[in-house]
């Protein structure tokens, strides 16, 4: 176990940080995160993709196959 | 979410014909649209389950190879990702993501699910599902930054 958190390096801090997000604690409120820029811009970076996330894989139709495949499968399903 | 178009329409098939077979059983204890997005997810559960990603454990299942986890890159303030980030990029990276990680980043981040609704559609902790989405994000980062060319980092 390491002492201060406020000591920790920021190998340490990264080391134990999905365990501490699984744990549910808030980690940008960690004291190591407060007194540490670099910590702190991994989390501003990894919330940026999870921001980018919301614009991906917009929804696709199926083709018209797929409709016609669906359709001739039910009707093989309910012989 | 398969990350291929075929499979995707083989799996969209088998959805309608689960619908059809499981309609039935439907009580309107959930929204309807919420319970055929169960079903749907179920259906690829199922296929990553063939294609061996076992859910039972997994824990296991879904963490990578010591070489293949993701990197900690401890610093290198310079390199950051604000702004925009490509669309394009993000999307490669993300099918490049092991069937594990891809799973659960998508559920999150891309569709909008809990961390409950994931522990128990994946049957894992919620920690699990926080941690594992956690080092999803860290590896696309990874992968982002390995997209950028040194001349573009500089």
């Amino acid at each position: 176990m390491t002492g201060d958190p406020r000591k920790m390096s920021c190998a340490e801090f990264q080391a134990q940080l999905s365990e501490l997000i699984g744990s549910g604690e808030d980690v940008a409120a960690h004291p190591h995160v407060q007194g540490c820029d670099r910590c702190r811009a991994l989390l501003a970076e990894l919330e940026t993709i999870a921001e980018a996330a919301r614009q991906l894989f917009p929804s696709v139709e199926p083709p018209d196959e797929v409709w016609t495949q669906i359709e001739s499968a039910l009707k093989q399903e309910e012989k | 979410m398969v990350g291929n178009v075929a499979e995707a329409e083989d799996l969209t098939q088998e959805a309608f014909l689960q619908l059809h077979r499981k309609i039935a059983t439907f009580r309107g204890d959930s929204a309807f649209s919420t319970w055929l997005h169960r079903l749907a997810i179920n259906v690829v559960l199922m296929q990553l389950r063939k294609k061996g990603l076992s859910l039972i454990s997994l824990d296991e299942a879904m963490e990578p190879a010591p070489d293949e986890g993701p990197s900690r890159s401890f610093g290198a303030p310079d390199l950051t990702l604000t702004g925009a980030i490509d669309r394009l990029a993000l999307e490669r990276a993300v099918a490049d993501l092991p069937a594990g990680y891809r799973l659960i980043f998508i559920l999150h981040d891309v569709e909008g699910f809990e961390h409950n609704e994931i522990a128990s559609m994946l049957d894992c902790s919620i920690g699990n599902s926080k941690s594992q989405l956690h080092k999803a994000r860290l590896k696309l980062r990874d992968a982002l930054r390995a997209q950028t060319s040194p001349e573009e980092r500089s």
